[in-house]
């Protein structure tokens, strides 16, 4: 191989991407992104949600084929056309949803991810292989388990054990924390130490800063699509990383007529939530939302605010603490579905669940009224009230329609939302929870989705907007408050603080001397 | 040279009209073979299908005698379908139904006729609902899936009828026939033309007009095409999707057990083994063919009835064996479910190659 000689100052790095480029219709996914890896190093990519990880990513192990830019393994430059020739390449990836049989035990599990095993295997040396590796990495796991019957935490090892097994060089694992319990994440660290030391290079990605400090040798910062900067260890620290991660421009300002009263509409003490699997997504949360506030929700993707939207418009409920709203406690589903009524909701996910996608616009502008007296006769729905109510929807929203009876999903994701904040806002809630409302909107959308909200405010409208965005925060709210695994870490008012101010209660630090 | 499966962005009117006719033709062409493999002339049998079921007064009212029960069962499991809810015990229903009419018809001792025939329509619209009811309680609660619990009701339902009348039941006078005893004429519905045509057609047809009805105009219709076009997002509007599975799963049984309220009234006025010969199977493909509308149950049992009835005569004429006609309605849903990959897809062959 003498090429590998004329590429000598690249031996250190086994994977170099230079300058890639990767778009989508209208959308600039990635662009100038540049980093390398050197053999035995953990290396961080940090970045927000929307900010080009997952495309990089799928770049990197062939799922996407770059429109510009390079990629080099050990100094070569390679094409990948497939997952499989990036395995063939010794790249491989631990995706968040496990890629596992259930019903088959782990040993069955490995082996299904192996190229080339004979027809006629013999079990017995393939299980001595597994069970070295098993041993060696200090696995608490029997190969004779059904992968149901395992933790999550466990089931991570298994993927890992897969791209051992293949002598994958070079792995890749997304969000591999998001998932697990903090002592499982601890054991997670020590395995990768300990692949370290045998010179395995690891791309990690993840956004929780404490992690990306305890674990990292290096550290590049996706924003917005391009890589801004790789920092090796010691030259970081988490104010620094958060303040690249959230970005320096200046904070945008918004001119909104102030009619905040001080009256509560909504008080959350000491609320806690948990999910399935039976962690806590809400810990001790508090929060007081104002008549007529927008109250930001600012916070790194994965801290509790889907389970916050989720309990305040009734779709979870909670394990301890109280909702009080107009000095009523209306914790209690029963209590709550009454008045969620009032409450409206932008969901995270629109197409799963903000709207019914077979069944036309009118009929889905009527989702949350149907049974008004205005949209029926008795038992009959009056169709032509329907009509005329899209009608003017249609109008005031400036949506976008195909024909009469077109069936929602053949409309834009702009459209769509448009379609259910027309829903939404129809009722003239008094609370309006928005979860990343404009996610995946291009940019006159967007503009028409802050109006919108804007505009309730003025009228009294009360609205908890959670998004990622801190520019669309900060130009957006009234207050912001930061959230942190679960808890509630303070107020800014988003005129007077920082980014540095913000991108620290969102690591979890308390404003000490700040607030 | 490479072949290419895009999804369409709308789905043309003029092939979902014409792919069903399409693949019933095909299915008659494929099914020509396993004529011509048993010696006989497919035209020739196509032809006596068409003369024997539509030909006469006699074979057309054969056919709707065939048709009735077709339409209740189509009608039950299609509103469970618009709903993404698969009531695959329809047949098992029609039994519950049969057997809710006869306890009705054989011990209620009323002697008015509208009374008998009031008392009976409930006694199997509640057997029918209930039956299946049992398999939306559990879907709604549980999770638990109602595919697999329809299908195996039905057999339940079958055997328990058969223990009613080979046991309690058996007509005393009836040579120990598994048969119940004659219902009196107050529990039999009117009979046509001296035909064996009976008044559970025009019940049938009410009955597909009160559903279309239903779905399409009322509140509920809208909450159940909400609740099949997208769960989640029915309970995010606040809608109880539980209580909805219930219903609509208790509904779709209800209408299916009339189709047994029907037969026993209308047509054998007793309860008997082979009560159904397999109506609710037949219904999951009419209810298919007939894309889940009501008006189109109607149609498409219609058509069924032909080839029923035609089959029959083939039985006659030519001693084909009845799994004939089951082969071809097989043939039917099998080219039907074929035909709406070319709905949903297009095929496309394009020129080069994708990329170095």
């Amino acid at each position: 191989m003498p090429f590998l000689f004329s590429l000598l100052p690249y031996m250190s790095d086994i994977l170099r991407i230079e300058n890639i480029r990767k778009t989508f219709p209208g959308v600039i996914a990635l662009d100038e992104v540049s980093f390398s890896v050197a053999r035995g190093e953990i290396h961080t990519l940090l970045g927000e949600n929307g900010a080009g990880k997952s495309t990089l990513m799928n770049v990197l192990t062939g799922l996407y084929h770059p429109d510009r830019g390079q990629i080099r393994i050990a100094g070569e430059p390679i094409h990948f056309t497939s997952p499989r020739d990036a395995l063939a390449f010794g790249i491989g990836m631990v995706h968040q949803h496990f890629m596992l049989v259930p019903a088959h035990s782990v040993f069955e599990n490995i082996l299904l991810a192996l190229d080339n095993v004979p027809n006629f295997y013999s079990r017995k040396t393939y299980k001595e292989k597994i069970q070295k590796l098993i041993d060696e990495f200090d696995l608490d796991l029997d190969l004779d388990t059904p992968v149901w019957k395992l933790s999550i935490g466990a089931q991570q090892w298994i993927e890992l054990i897969k791209l051992l097994m293949r002598d994958c060089q070079l792995l890749i694992l997304d969000e591999p924390t998001a998932v697990l319990t903090p002592q499982e994440a601890e054991r997670l660290f020590s395995v990768l130490r300990h692949l370290k030391k045998q010179e395995k290079s690891i791309i990690f990605i993840s956004h929780k800063m404490r992690e990306v400090m305890e674990i990292s040798d290096c550290v590049t910062i996706l924003k917005k699509g391009r890589s801004i900067a790789t920092l090796t260890c010691g030259d970081f620290d988490e104010s620094k990383l958060a303040s690249l991660m959230i970005g320096k421009d200046k904070i945008p300002q918004w001119q909104k007529n102030l009619q905040m009263s001080d009256e509560i509409v909504l008080d959350i003490q000491n609320l806690s939530v948990r999910n399935d699997r039976g962690l806590s997504d809400l810990d001790g949360f508090n929060l007081r939302l104002k008549k007529g506030e927008i109250l930001g929700i600012a916070g790194v993707a994965g801290n509790g605010q889907k389970a916050l939207a989720e309990v305040l418009t009734g779709l979870k409920n909670t394990s301890q603490g109280r909702i009080m709203a107009g000095g009523k406690d209306i914790t209690n589903s029963n209590a709550r579905y009454s008045y969620i009524a009032g409450i409206a909701h932008i969901p995270e996910d629109r197409k799963s669940i903000g709207i019914a996608p077979d069944m036309s616009v009118d009929e889905n502008l009527i989702m949350k009224s149907f049974k008004s007296r205005s949209f029926r006769n008795w038992i009959f729905q009056n169709k032509k009230a329907i009509r005329q109510n899209a009608a003017e929807k249609i109008e005031q929203f400036a949506i976008k329609t195909g024909p009469d009876g077109t069936p929602v999903r053949y409309l834009s994701g702009g459209n769509i939302q448009k379609v259910i904040i027309a829903r939404e806002l129809s009722e003239h809630p008094a609370v309006l929870v928005a979860l990343y409302p404009t996610r995946g909107l291009d940019i006159g959308s967007a503009g028409y989705v802050h109006k919108v909200i804007a505009d309730g405010a003025g009228r009294g409208m009360s609205t908890i907007l959670i998004a990622e965005d801190l520019d669309e925060l900060l130009k957006l709210s009234d207050r912001i408050a930061v959230m942190f695994r679960g808890k509630l870490i303070g107020y800014v008012n988003p005129r007077k603080t920082t980014r540095e101010e913000i991108g620290l209660m969102m690591s979890g630090e308390t404003p000490g001397d700040a607030a | 040279m490479k072949l290419v499966i895009e999804r369409r962005e709308i789905s043309s009117p003029f092939l979902r009209f014409s792919a069903p006719i399409a693949s019933i033709g095909v299915a008659l062409f494929v099914a020509g073979f396993l004529l011509l493999a048993s010696g006989v002339s497919p035209l020739a049998a196509y032809k006596e299908i068409i003369i024997e079921s539509l030909g006469s007064l006699y074979g057309l009212s054969e056919t709707l005698v065939k048709t009735t029960p077709l339409i209740f069962a189509g009608l039950g499991v299609s509103l469970a379908f618009r709903m993404q809810i698969w009531n695959i015990g329809a047949e098992g229903q029609i039994y519950m139904g049969a057997m809710g009419a006869t306890w009705v018809a054989l011990f209620s001792g009323l002697q008015n006729h509208w009374l008998m025939m009031i008392a009976m329509f409930f006694a199997a619209f509640l057997c029918g609902g209930l039956w299946a009811g049992v398999a939306g309680f559990l879907r709604a609660r549980w999770q638990v899936n109602e595919v697999i619990v329809t299908l195996l009701m039905n057999y339940i339902a079958i055997l328990w009828v058969d223990y009613l009348i080979y046991g309690p039941w058996k007509d005393p006078k009836g040579f120990n026939f598994p048969l119940t005893a004659q219902f009196s004429d107050t529990a039999r519905f009117a009979e046509y033309f001296n035909t064996r045509m009976h008044s559970g057609f025009f019940l049938a047809l009410f009955c597909a007009l009160v559903l279309y009805l239903f779905i399409e105009k009322t509140v509920w219709g809208y909450e159940i095409k909400v609740i099949g076009s997208n769960q989640k997002a029915a309970q995010y509007a606040g809608m109880n999707t539980g209580m909805a599975i219930f219903f609509v799963l208790f509904l779709s049984g209800a209408i299916a057990g009339i189709a047994g309220f029907s037969e026993v009234a209308g047509l054998q006025h007793r309860l008997q083994h082979g009560l159904s010969p397999g109506y609710g199977y037949t219904a999951i493909i009419i209810a298919w063919l007939a894309k889940r509308s009501a008006i189109g149950v109607v149609i498409v049992s219609f058509l069924m009835g032909v080839l029923l009835v035609g089959g029959d005569s083939l039985q006659l004429l030519w001693q084909l064996p009845v799994a004939f006609v089951y082969a071809f309605q097989g043939l039917i849903l099998f080219f039907l479910l074929a035909s709406d990959f070319f709905i949903i897809y297009r095929v496309k062959l394009i020129k080069g190659v994708a990329h170095a």
